[in-house]
Formats: structure tokens, C-alpha cells, sequence
């Protein structure tokens, strides 16, 4: 069998795929995090809550309603979206003119309540959600087999960062959204409905949110705390980025799923925790991130 | 004369809990470039931000071709023909100098085309590509003034645009309001550089406390310089 620095290669390549599968969900979860905290100044910590609505949602549309996973890959992120959006309305809105902390201990706290509810209802051992048809089985990629389910979550999860980039960087829509990062009542006394663009901005955080709960829902079991393990990390990931910073959340979600992967491999006692010594390193020497600006 | 475009009424304006407007009251005529003189602090640009929609709290009327916009949002009074340009000149450094230049959104018909905005500053067209805040001073007012002329609004509030800027750049400044006087433009000046104020105004409004307390036309300058002298401290 072959081998690489003494590891077996489909070892190796399994874990750099599961850190990818990861990573992909990190850089998901991160980019709607900077996208909401760079228009709205919000540390969204419903994130992982809302993350695990969109599993759920999945679930629910499946089993009362019939709709598969195609259905609703399209319709979990528009209804936890609109959740999103009544939150952000009646409660969020409220905190834009106080400091971070009331919003951080307001959406911690909404999080906590989601996460209760659902544990109240679906109890915490998790509920199964298949893999679709269309996507099951393996590739043989000669050093190793590649199931296609997860190939698939890495490349939708690829091209929906892009895709976000584009509308932000190269759109319209995307130029307001940057001005107005900068300099919110100059972008409205333009004739810019701000308010309007924040709520949905919002919408639109929490809907990728949900997205990324419904190519999860075949990978994780759909358990209440599936976001709550997994929005620590995220944060630790928005932090190296540097807070807001698009490109820098998607770097390095993918960059430290792959890190996180292979020290699985190579010193499996400090997988934990790598994330963290990377982000103490960056924060020591690059206090606004890697990507952000100071 | 022609109608009265801006009708402000005891306006008065706080920023949380300190009153910084005490019923301030102005009219301006369309097609009329009208200044708002005062020292450091008499309210000037706080008048223009309370126009805007920009303070915390307003009281008082403000009415645009008879519209009472005294509790419109920003964005209302924007889209009801008025365009700010502020003091620090607001470019953004995440827009590229073309991106700052469309980012306002039409409002309503007749503002001038991109084109016609390079023209009057032929160095935007050359550094389209720069990064907004790269630009120099000079070169950030003339992006901050060519901006909202593509909007169509009919009356333009211009903070300070003379403020630290070279001679020959503030000569430019002021051809380019003369130029948008006859285009038909209505445009209502904070201005402390009252040399720069007489070559392009009709009308002086002295400002100190927070009102309105003298009013000056351009013609009878040279006879109330004593007066202006007393108010402006100078």
C-alpha cells in the first residue's frame, strides 16, 4: 500500500476529504456570519441555532409534508430566511444603535431558546435523513473511494461562497451592501431603503445558514445541538479571517477544515484543538485577522 | 421670481440630548445658489443634516416643492429630490472611483449622464479604476459633487466643498457650481471661506446659535461687511 510521510494514502486522503466535508461547512457558516456582522454589526450567535432549523426544517418537510431533499434545499433556507427576518424586525433591530455585547447576548439567548424548543419537541439522540438517490454511492478515485454525497457538499458549498463574492463584490446590490458597511446614513441619505436592505441582509445570512443544515442533514445526524458544536469553531474561523472580511471567511473555513483534517492524521490528541492554538497565533500577531482590516 | 423650492420653518435639532438648532428658517428659490455663513458651531451643518433627515431628533417644517418632509426618513427625502454632499465628503474605500460614482440611485429624471460628470472633472474618468479614498482631496470632492448630480435631484446641499483644498482646485469647485447654477440646479452652500461664498452666490444666510440671523443678497455685500465682519468673528 502506499504510503505518504509514513501515513497510508487513503488515510491520509480520507481525512483531508472529511476536512474539507468540514471545512466547506465552516466556510458556509462563517460567510454568513460576515455578512451579517459586516452590514449589521451583529455578532449573530442564533447562527448554529438557525444552522440546525434548516436540518430540521429538512427533516420535517421530508417526513409531514413529503418533500424531498431537492425540495428542500430551496425551501429550508426561505422559511428559516423569513424566520430570520421576523427576529431581525421585532427584535434585532432594536440593538443597532447599542454596543455589541446586547446583541450578542440577545441572539446567544435566542439560540439557547431554538435549540431548547427543539430538543423539547425531537428529543437529543437525533433523527436520520437520507442521503438522495441521485447522490449515493462512491467514486473510485484509484487511491482511494470518494462518496458522492460529500464531493457534492464540497463543490455546491464552493460554488455558493462564489456565488456570494460575486453579488458582493461585483453587483449592484453588492456595492450598497459594501457602502453601507461603511457608512450607513451617507448610503441612505443616497435614497437607499437601509433598514430594508439590513433586514434582508439578515434574511439572507440566516438563509445560508439554513442551506448549509440541509447539505448537512445526510452527512450529521439532525440533532438539537448539531449547531452548537459545531458554531464555536465558526467563530474561532471568523476571528482568523477577520471579522466581516467575505474572503477571508472562506479561506479560512476551507484552510482550517484541511488543517484540522490532517492533524487528525498526525497528531490525532491536538485535532480539538488546532483551531484555536491557529486563531491565539493569529490573534497575537494579526489582531484584526488575517483579512481584515485594522 | 421663481418658487420658493426649500421652505424651512423653526427648525430645530438635537443630537441625543444636546440642541443644536433653535427654529431655524430659510427659503430658497429654484435655481438659486444661496450660502449659509457662521463660525465654528453656529449650526450650518447641522442645518443641512436636519434637512437630510441626518440628526437625532427634529422638530419644526421643512417642506420640499410643498412637501412636508419634517418626518420622512434619509431615503425619502433623497428620493424627493434632494442630494447631499458632506462635509468629510463620504467616499467609500471598499468602491472603486467609478463604483462611488453610480453608487446613488436615480431618483428622478434630468440628472446629468456619466459622461457629462466626467467632463466637468475629466482627472475621475482617468483614475476610474483607483480605489475611492486614493484619490487626492481635490479629486475626492469633485467624485463627492459629480456623484449625486447623476441623480436628478433638483436641490444640492454642499458642506464645506472649498474646505483644505488648494486655490486652483477651489477656483474649479467654484466654476463647477457657477455651471450648475445654469444648468438649473438649486444649491444651498455651507461655506466658511467667505471669498469663496461671493463668487458663486446669490444670497447669504448668517447662522450663529443654532438660527438664522441675518440675511445677505450677494449684491449688497460690499455695504454690510462691517456686520458680517461682527458675526463671522473675523
Amino acid at each position: 500500500m502506499d504510503e505518504i510521510f509514513g501515513i497510508p494514502a487513503p488515510l491520509l486522503f480520507g481525512q483531508l476529504l472529511l476536512g474539507l466535508i468540514n471545512g466547506a461547512f465552516y466556510a458556509l457558516l462563517s460567510l454568513g456570519l460576515a455578512v451579517i456582522f459586516g452590514m449589521l454589526n451583529v455578532i449573530n450567535f442564533t447562527h448554529g441555532a438557525q444552522f440546525m432549523l434548516g436540518a430540521f426544517v429538512a427533516w420535517m418537510l421530508l417526513n409531514w409534508l413529503g418533500i424531498g431533499y431537492w425540495g428542500a434545499l430551496i425551501l429550508a433556507p426561505l422559511i428559516v430566511g423569513a424566520f430570520g427576518i421576523i427576529l431581525e424586525r421585532l427584535m434585532i433591530a432594536r440593538l443597532y444603535k447599542l454596543d455589541h455585547l446586547y446583541g450578542l447576548l440577545l441572539t446567544f439567548g435566542l439560540g439557547l431558546i431554538i435549540e431548547g424548543l427543539a430538543r423539547n419537541e425531537f428529543g437529543s439522540s437525533g433523527l436520520p435523513y437520507r442521503i438522495p438517490a441521485e447522490l449515493t454511492g462512491a467514486w473510485d478515485l484509484g487511491f482511494m473511494f470518494m462518496p458522492i454525497y460529500r464531493g457534492w457538499v464540497v463543490i455546491v458549498a464552493i460554488v455558493m461562497c462564489l456565488a456570494t463574492w460575486l453579488v458582493i463584490e461585483k453587483t449592484k446590490i453588492g456595492s450598497y451592501l459594501r457602502a453601507a458597511t461603511e457608512n450607513p446614513a451617507l448610503v441612505q441619505a443616497f435614497g437607499i431603503n437601509v433598514p430594508r436592505m439590513m433586514t434582508l441582509t439578515y434574511g439572507a445570512g440566516v438563509a445560508l445558514a439554513a442551506f448549509a443544515g440541509v447539505l448537512a442533514a445526510p452527512i450529521y445526524s439532525v440533532n438539537p445541538q448539531m449547531g452548537s458544536n459545531l458554531i464555536i469553531i465558526v467563530f474561532a474561523v471568523v476571528v482568523i479571517g477577520g471579522m466581516g472580511s467575505i474572503l477571508g471567511s472562506v479561506v479560512t473555513g476551507f484552510g482550517l477544515g484541511v488543517i484540522e483534517g490532517l492533524t487528525k492524521v498526525f497528531y490525532p490528541e491536538a485535532s480539538s484543538t488546532v483551531i484555536f492554538v491557529v486563531m491565539a497565533i493569529v490573534l497575537l500577531a494579526r489582531p484584526a485577522g488575517l483579512f481584515g482590516r485594522a | 421670481m421663481s418658487e420658493t423650492l426649500l421652505e424651512v420653518r423653526n427648525l430645530e435639532a438635537w443630537y441625543g440630548e444636546s440642541h443644536v438648532l433653535h427654529g431655524v428658517n430659510l427659503d430658497i428659490k429654484a435655481g438659486e445658489v444661496v450660502t449659509l455663513l457662521g463660525r465654528n458651531g453656529a449650526g450650518k451643518t447641522s442645518t443641512l443634516r436636519a434637512i437630510m433627515g441626518l440628526t437625532g431628533k427634529r422638530a419644526g417644517s421643512v417642506k420640499f416643492q410643498g412637501k412636508e418632509l419634517i418626518s420622512a426618513r434619509p431615503d425619502i427625502i433623497a428620493r424627493a429630490g434632494i442630494a447631499y454632499c458632506p462635509e468629510e465628503r463620504g467616499i467609500f474605500a471598499s468602491l472603486n472611483v467609478g463604483e462611488n460614482l453610480v453608487l446613488p440611485p436615480e431618483v428622478m429624471f434630468g440628472g446629468l449622464k456619466v459622461e457629462e460628470i466626467h467632463h466637468l472633472f475629466p482627472n475621475l474618468l482617468e483614475r476610474v479604476k483607483s480605489q475611492g479614498t486614493k484619490l487626492s482631496g481635490g479629486e475626492q470632492q469633485m467624485l463627492a459633487i459629480g456623484r449625486i448630480l447623476r441623480t436628478g435631484a433638483k436641490l444640492l446641499l454642499l458642506d464645506e466643498p472649498s474646505e483644505g483644498l488648494a486655490p486652483v482646485i477651489v477656483q474649479q469647485i467654484g466654476h463647477t457650481i457657477r455651471a450648475l447654477k445654469e444648468r438649473g440646479f438649486t444649491v444651498l452652500l455651507v461655506e466658511q471661506n467667505f471669498r469663496f461664498a461671493q463668487t458663486v452666490a446669490d444670497r447669504h444666510y448668517v447662522m450663529d446659535h443654532g438660527m438664522v440671523v441675518d440675511t445677505v443678497a450677494n449684491s449688497e455685500l460690499s455695504g454690510a461687511m462691517d456686520r458680517l465682519h461682527q458675526y463671522l468673528g473675523v
